[in-house]
């Protein structure tokens, strides 16, 4: 049954291929071929899965070799694969959520023209990340993760004519090499600590290495993290990644990818158990990253970008989680998947919204669309619903478990990442109302008639999205409803994780019913403010002046202008000073050793005069120095 | 003892001497390589005697040319029966070693002679005068340059078909030097190959005169240093009382045991071995071309006629650094403490010295004259190594390079204008857009030069320095691989010059060579090709080759 493991990979591959090489005449079919080897993927999964279901929780890891790669000398590369649960459940949700929004796209991308070239992408992108996870070393995890780092550069500017788009592909290619950076070195540090980087025997060598050591390697990792999952201080890239198609910022830039970070600190939980400097390191990424998210989702007014904002926040819940060792990978992983169902549920709203409304993406320009989109409404909102943490959907067992297990972490550690969970979960209410609300409710602030349309605004005739498109949001809408309870009845979930992340139960200083009752509480505030600003008054067309935070928060919380004073500007300074180094001391160097050499050249020239009398001086001066030198080594 | 009793004993030792002087036995087949091509040479001189003048040229050419391939025949022959490994020994009454080495090296002089000839032979690059074809020697070169007898025999259709026995006079000296077991040996080998080649530089046929003083000058410095070769020779006999290679070897490493009467006062004085061992050094040092005796190298490269260049600059280099290397490893190891640090210093100014002054050459001829002396710093730092790395990657070196410079030259004989070849170099510009088969072989040659990957050139420098590294000669090794950048920049900047600037209007052009030339060019790069890119098989080869006999 391993030997199926591969053919997970090989299928998008060979779609992959076969689209990007087929040329013109796959581009009618493309978009089904795409498909087609996207949900067999899914069905090995499902094969897979089911046989591993069947086997006894010890058992349930299985290698496949494939052949050796790099054998040279000391250093050996194989490929090789590994599914154990935790890899398992990646590989369902990559190909789950993947099928479904490969078909989402066939109605989405319906009138691209290079539609055939996007599915290839596509496909490359769930070929790299399933090699990603299912890797069994590091070095080719490594090569997933680069794989996935370009389909994403691919699919964020596949409208490259959208200067925007190209731009905002170059930025997320750039700060991923910033992480990429670090989970290379990390690669290396672990090959020159235990001459390996198989999972399997650098795992299980943690506690023999020094701690400084392994907290090096951690935080490089936690690098890498950063980058991939779009955590402060490497975050700057996943807004702007929204000029990439909907259908991507779904799978890659909401249910996927960007969760790599957390597959990646999870997969290494031994090194980070090992090393708690770095696990410190991790949860104040996490705390940092979830609140940073959360005020960048209450200010904009993209509907895309508010949910790329969520997101971050979302994610950063997840890093908090893995960040708490034992106690939190589980729910780390749980709330991955169902993050995975009801924020790509929720982009593939934001899709169909856009779709009925000629691709506008200010939600100031939205309002009342209940009426004219129920499905997406309806499927919408339980999105809305579970990611909010209402009480028996997805989100509110999964985040308050976090909450719960962040609070466990003990001490006034506990206390300040409990406390900045506790707000994030007001914050995402409050955000998400806001979106829901500027969205669906409210007066119509679009106009059917030209008449009465605003300078710069479109008339639009706002309808519902064809079957296709709504049959995958459905099946993503039950998943965000359910999947939660499902996982947690008798701790289904931990219990299927744990031979592979282990488990400890925390111990919070409050009680469990103390915490769900406060983010019930804190949920219901968020939800009120927002309602008592966007629910009660009008939402104006134009987005107001706002509060200095508001601004900031606009602009992502400066985090650009951060990047482009300290870095760019630092970066211009420092080539500069490199170009002029290089122009003056290495070039001068350079062009100064070439003309001495050739002044040299010049006068030794001058020695070949032409006179046979000079020439035989000068041999016998040779003869002389010779025999002299001959006779000064014996010493005689 | 005094001098009347001394006297007394050489009278005595040489009336006793009849009687005991036994018939040299003499290896015939062992011998058979050089025996062949000398005996090839006389015949040739007797065409010279004897045949119409009309059928000189074929036949000359025809019997060098079977000559050489059954010398080659003749070493391989030897080869196979085991005379490089399991059966060498010396021949001749010691006068001569059947090794490895010396086969090799044989060889090599030999398949680089046959090419050779071929571009001697050619005699399509001129345009024809008065009817007649001529090829890159003087119709007579006894006339005098611009004479009336010269335009009385270039009316004639003279050809200088002397030169076939004349280089078969040289190829058969060269073949002896790396193979001569003794002193006396060595120097009669080096005159036999070394008078030959004075006449052949004299001979060209266009600018006589730079032709005869190019002569003039290798001569007088050749015999200056003749002059201090044999003087060595006298010293280390005088050190050792004999001059057979293994004899002195014996006397370095155990000193004297038998004292000859006559020689008393001098036999085992370390000054005499180390005088005379200088000397004799500094005679192959001058044959090498390497500094500071390498003053001879450009003016009679430049001078002689661009086939003589291309065989001397390539079959001298193999027979002298096979002279060398058998002088170092088979008579001087045992005071290798003393000559290493000098010829360290020998190495490096000769490695330097040539790429430094080659950068501001501008005749072409001049240009490979100087690549000639680095290349000869870079043998030297294998031939320091006094390991049997050091002389298998020598002998590579040696075939690597000939082959490279062989070729090198024959396309400098194809870029011709008015006046014959045009070497300056300004006058190479552009040839890459004008001919670029031409100039794309002549990159390849000047690649190899370069040491560029994937030529000989390549292999053989990273041999070298390999074996130079290994003996623990580090600093050596760098100083050459900063020559070896020096010198990058002047193989390159032809490169450049060929292919990146634009043509002149009253450029030269490319003659279209007969199959003789277009063969030995194709042997070059066919050469330095199979030997840049699988080196290894000829490596084994030269490594199997790498034992001298003692």
């Amino acid at each position: 049954m391993e030997n199926l493991i591969a053919l997970l990979v090989a299928a998008p591959l060979v779609g992959a291929a076969l689209l990007l090489c087929g040329g013109k005449r796959l581009d009618r079919t493309g978009a089904w071929i795409g498909s087609l080897f996207a949900v067999a993927s899914f069905a090995v999964a499902a094969v897979l899965f089911a046989d591993m279901l069947g086997k006894s929780a010890e058992d349930r890891a299985v290698h496949q070799h494939l052949f050796s790669w790099i054998p040279v000398g000391g250093f050996q590369a194989d490929v090789g694969f590994q599914l154990d649960q935790l890899s398992m459940t990646f590989v369902l949700l990559i190909t789950g959520v993947g099928s479904l929004i490969h078909i989402y796209s066939i109605g989405y991308m319906e009138h691209d023209e290079r539609r055939r070239r996007f599915f290839g992408y596509l496909n490359l992108f769930l070929a790299a990340m399933l090699l990603l996870v299912l890797a069994d070393n590091y070095l080719l995890l490594y090569v997933g993760w680069e794989g996935v780092g370009l389909a994403s550069y691919l699919l964020i500017g596949f409208w490259q004519h959208k200067p925007s788009a190209a731009t905002a592909a170059k930025k997320a290619f750039l700060v991923n090499r910033v992480g990429d950076v670090g989970l290379s070195i990390a690669i290396m540090l672990m090959f020159t600590t235990f001459g390996t980087f198989a999972f399997g025997p650098v795992l299980a060598a943690t506690g023999d290495t020094s701690e400084g050591k392994l907290t090096a390697i951690g935080l490089m990792l936690l690098l890498a993290a950063c980058g991939k999952s779009a955590q402060v201080p490497l975050q700057s890239w996943l807004g702007d990644a929204m000029e990439g198609p909907t259908p991507v910022s779904a799978l890659i830039h909401a249910a996927t990818m960007v969760t790599a970070g957390v597959y990646l600190i999870t997969r290494s939980g031994a090194i980070f158990n090992a090393a708690p400097d770095a696990q410190t390191a991790v949860v104040a990424v996490g705390a940092v990253t979830l609140l940073f998210g959360a005020i960048v989702g209450c200010a904009k007014d993209d509907i895309k970008k508010a949910l790329a904002g969520s997101t971050m926040s979302q994610i950063g819940y997840m890093i908090l989680a893995a960040g708490l060792g034992p106690i939190g990978y589980a729910f780390a992983i749980m709330h991955l998947v169902t993050h995975g169902f009801f924020k790509a549920g929720l982009f593939l709203g934001a899709g169909s919204v856009m779709h009925g409304m000629n691709d506008e993406v200010d939600m100031r320009h939205y309002g009342g669309l209940r009426k004219y989109m129920p499905v997406t409404f309806v499927t919408f909102g339980l999105g809305y619903l579970a990611i909010i943490g209402f009480p028996g959907l997805s989100g509110f067992f999964s985040k308050d478990k976090i909450i719960e297990a962040a609070f466990a972490k003990g001490g006034t550690e506990g206390w300040i990442l409990g406390g900045a969970a506790l707000l994030g979960a007001a914050i995402t209410a409050f955000y998400m109302t806001r979106v829901m609300l500027m969205t669906f409710f409210g007066e119509k602030r679009w106009a059917e008639t030209p008449g009465a349309a605003a300078p710069g605004q479109q008339v639009q005739h706002p309808h519902e999205s064809p079957k296709v498109m709504t049959i995958p949001m459905i099946v993503l809408a039950v998943g965000s409803v359910f999947a939660g309870a499902l996982f947690s009845v008798n701790e289904a979930f931990v219990t299927w994780l744990e031979p592979v992340t282990s488990f400890a139960h925390g111990h919070s200083p409050l009680s469990a019913t103390a915490i769900t009752a406060s983010t019930i509480v804190v949920l219901l505030i968020g939800v009120g403010l927002a309602w008592q600003m966007y629910g009660r008054k009008p939402v104006p067309a134009v987005a107001p002046r706002g509060s200095l935070l508001t601004r900031a928060a606009r602009r992502d919380l400066l985090q650009d202008d951060f990047n482009h004073i300290v870095l760019v500007r630092g970066g211009e300074h420092l080539t500069r000073t490199l170009v002029y180094l290089d122009h003056s001391v290495v070039d001068g160097a350079v062009n100064g050793t070439a003309a001495s050499m050739g002044g040299l050249s010049g006068r030794l020239r001058q020695l070949q005069s032409g006179f046979v009398r000079s020439y035989a001086v000068q041999m016998l001066g040779g003869a002389a120095v010779l025999v002299a030198a001959t006779l000064l080594m014996r010493g005689v | 003892m005094s001098s009347v009793a001394s006297v007394h004993s050489l009278w005595t030792v040489a009336a006793e001497l009849p009687g005991k002087i036994p018939a040299p036995r003499i290896e015939y087949g062992q011998l058979s390589p050089t025996l062949i091509v000398l005996g090839a040479a006389v015949v040739g001189v007797l065409i010279e005697a004897l045949l119409p003048r009309r059928s000189r040229y074929y036949a000359q050419l025809l019997v060098s040319v079977v000559a050489l391939a059954a010398a080659f025949a003749a070493v391989i022959g030897l080869a196979a029966g085991g005379f490089g490994s399991s059966k060498a020994g010396i021949a001749a009454m010691g006068a001569i070693a059947v090794d490895g080495p010396a086969l090799f090296l044989q060889g090599t002089i030999l398949l680089v002679s046959l090419v050779a000839v071929f571009t001697f032979a050619e005699r399509r690059l001129d345009p024809a005068a008065h009817g007649n074809r001529v090829d890159s020697f003087a119709a007579q070169a006894a006339a005098v340059p611009g004479g009336e007898a010269e335009q009385a025999a270039v009316k004639a259709g003279f050809t200088t078909t002397e030169v076939f026995p004349i280089v078969l006079f040289a190829i058969g000296g060269m073949l002896v030097f790396p193979a001569a077991n003794d002193l006396l040996t060595l120097f009669i080998a080096l005159e036999v190959f070394s008078l030959p080649l004075y006449i052949l530089c004299a001979v060209a046929r266009r600018q006589r005169l730079l032709s005869q003083e190019s002569a003039m000058k290798y001569f007088l410095l050749g015999a200056f240093s003749s002059a201090f070769l044999l003087f060595g020779i006298a010293l280390l006999y005088g050190y050792a009382g004999t001059v057979t290679y293994a004899g002195i070897a014996e006397v370095i490493a155990d000193g004297a045991k038998q004292i000859d009467p006559a020689l008393a006062g001098t036999m085992g004085n370390d000054a005499l071995l180390l005088i005379g061992a200088a000397l004799v050094l500094m005679g192959l040092l001058f044959k090498v071309g390497a500094v500071p005796f390498h003053m001879w190298t450009p003016d009679v490269y430049q001078g002689a006629p661009t086939p003589v260049t291309g065989f001397m600059a390539a079959a001298t280099k193999v027979a002298a650094f096979g002279a060398l290397l058998r002088l170092l490893y088979v008579v001087l190891p045992g005071m290798r403490w003393d000559w290493r640090p000098v010829m360290w210093g020998v190495a490096i100014v000769t490695m330097l010295g040539g790429a430094i002054v080659a950068i501001t050459q501008t005749d072409i001829k001049r240009l490979l004259a100087y690549s000639s002396i680095a290349h000869a710093g870079f043998i030297l730092a294998g031939v320091i190594a006094t390991s049997e790395d050091g002389i298998s990657s020598v002998l590579f070196y040696l075939a690597a390079y000939s082959f490279v410079t062989l070729g090198a030259f024959a396309v400098v004989t194809l870029v011709r204008d008015a006046g014959g070849e045009a070497t300056h170099l300004s006058k190479w510009a552009g040839l890459g857009r004008r001919s670029p088969l031409v100039a794309a072989v002549f990159a390849v040659f000047l690649l190899a030069f370069a040491g560029i990957p994937l030529t000989s050139g390549f292999a053989g420098k990273f041999a070298v320095f390999k074996a130079a590294a290994q003996s623990g000669a580090g600093w050596l090794v760098v100083v050459g691989v900063i020559s070896s950048a020096i010198a990058a920049f002047f193989y390159i900047r032809v490169i450049v010059l060929m292919f990146f600037s634009e043509p002149k209007a009253e450029g030269p052009t490319v003659a279209v060579p007969s199959p003789l030339t277009t063969m030995a060019i194709a042997v070059g790069v066919v050469v330095t090709l199979a030997l840049g890119l699988a080196p290894q098989y000829f490596l084994d080869l030269a490594g199997q080759a790498g034992v001298f006999v003692r």
